[in-house]
């Protein structure tokens, strides 16, 4: 298969030029529902990747059992298990932030990042090219989680992973951590990556 | 009485107070996607009601007789086999699973379902039967029922279900329909390049989550004014 990308284009793919979140729009839920600190943001991230490296190692391997009519079942089904891994593995060692999580860790099985990327990449290319590719998604996501959460805590609540950033002067924004600054963070944030975007390739073409 | 009451008061929370989509951010990708045309956005919202209440019907069953701590049948079939007198079963860990499997089978039967006896619905329908598998309110409904299933000595009945998962339903199609309507006006609108599509319309949503706040506290309201009916 030589018109698919390698292993490296891959890996660098997902971080900015294919961003999951700023460019693909894949796994909105997530992005918008845990972004209130960077705390649970990194989590969810490290969560996600978890899952997203597994299953692409597991559907690469087995990606020649593959049957086209259920393929779908099984990329959902191997999500399935290793989401129930790693929200077993938050409430044995992370107790507080898996309440706090809540629904949103199972809610990793229906984030559609992970079985475009099943789907994408890893059940039509060999294990290294789908781990590094599964790498660089996850850095790709927990970057864009990182950035809406550092937005979010910094106005919301003056803080940055819980230390005080701001001064105690600081009139909190308490909209930012609410379910509307999700939106609207995310929104504003979105435009801006665009217009970053827009500016560039047209900077590129004129210079 | 007691229980009508509850049962308003779920309804009501899932629908407006703590709207799926608005307050717990799940079923984005549909109200982003297809949210430009009224009619569609709002048989989306239709197919997402239904689906949501038959996967909640059969995941309540699921969870309540088998995938719940202290649930009967797993404890029957382990003294079928012989297993010790007195001894619990808990298969909460199998729940993940278990749903995906409900909910994808219920889409594939609802599909199968409106095709054959339901011609113009399916066409009305169209590409977002299938689509709906992937829909997360219709899994987080389902983890809704379930954390209240855990507690052996307040367990919801099937009727509660039913009315969080038309809540739920009923206010995604709320939700889903607003946004058509604002995106349908916003085509004449003159937004910023970099803000059209996604952009705009999560500022959108985002105004629409600080309107639908507004609903805080409405449960009270209904709770008393029932009270005040039935004391008479």
């Amino acid at each position: 298969m030589s018109d698919q990308p390698t292993a490296a284009e891959r890996f660098l793919n997902g971080i900015l030029p294919e961003n999951p979140v700023y460019r693909q729009l894949l796994g909105m839920c997530p992005t918008l529902a845990v972004t209130n600190g960077m705390k649970p943001a990194i989590t969810m991230a490290g969560a996600t990747a978890f899952v997203l490296i597994m299953s692409n190692i597991i559907v690469s391997l087995i990606r020649g059992l593959l049957k086209p009519h259920l393929r779908i079942l099984v990329f959902t089904l191997t999500i399935a298990t290793f989401v129930t891994i790693a929200d077993r593995f938050l409430a044995a060692y992370m107790y507080d932030m898996s309440k706090q999580l809540g629904p949103y860790v199972p809610l990793i099985i229906v984030n559609c990042l992970i079985i475009s990327r099943a789907e994408i990449c890893a059940s039509k290319q060999s294990l290294g090219t789908a781990v590094a590719d599964a790498v660089g998604m996850s850095l790709g996501f927990a970057l864009a989680l990182a950035s809406i959460a550092t937005v979010r805590e910094i106005l919301g609540s003056g803080t940055w992973f819980g230390i005080n950033v701001l001064g105690t002067g600081w009139p909190a924004w308490g909209i930012m951590v609410l379910p509307p600054g999700a939106f609207l963070t995310l929104g504003l944030l979105l435009g801006g990556a665009e217009w970053f975007g827009k500016r560039r390739s047209s900077r590129a073409q004129t210079g | 009485m007691e229980t009508v009451s509850s049962l308003i008061l779920i309804f009501i929370g899932a629908a407006l107070i703590n709207n799926f989509v608005l307050h717990y951010f799940v079923g984005i990708c549909p109200f982003l996607g297809v949210s430009r045309k009224i009619e569609t956005a709002f048989g989306m919202g239709l197919a997402v009601t239904f689906v949501i209440t038959i996967a909640s019907i059969l995941s309540w069953a699921f969870t309540y007789y088998i995938l719940r701590p202290g649930a009967p049948l797993p404890v029957w079939v382990w003294q079928v086999m012989g297993g010790a007198e007195g001894a619990t079963v808990d298969l909460s860990v199998l729940s993940y699973i278990m749903y995906i499997f409900v909910i994808a089978s219920s889409v594939q039967f609802v599909e199968m379902y409106v095709r054959k006896f339901q011609p113009k619905l399916y066409t009305s329908f169209g590409v977002f039967l299938p689509l709906i598998t992937t829909n997360c309110a219709i899994l987080f409904a389902c983890l809704e029922i379930m954390k209240h299933l855990q507690d052996p000595t307040r367990l919801w009945g099937l009727h509660e279900a039913l009315a969080l998962a038309i809540g739920g339903g009923i206010g995604f199609t709320i939700a889903i329909s607003l946004m058509a309507g604002i995106r349908e006006e916003l085509d004449l609108a003159d937004v910023p390049a970099a803000l059209k599509g996604a952009g705009i319309a999560l500022i959108v949503a985002g105004i629409m989550a600080m309107a639908f706040m507004g609903f805080t506290g409405v449960d009270r309201g209904v709770e008393q004014a029932l009270a005040a009916l039935i004391g008479r």
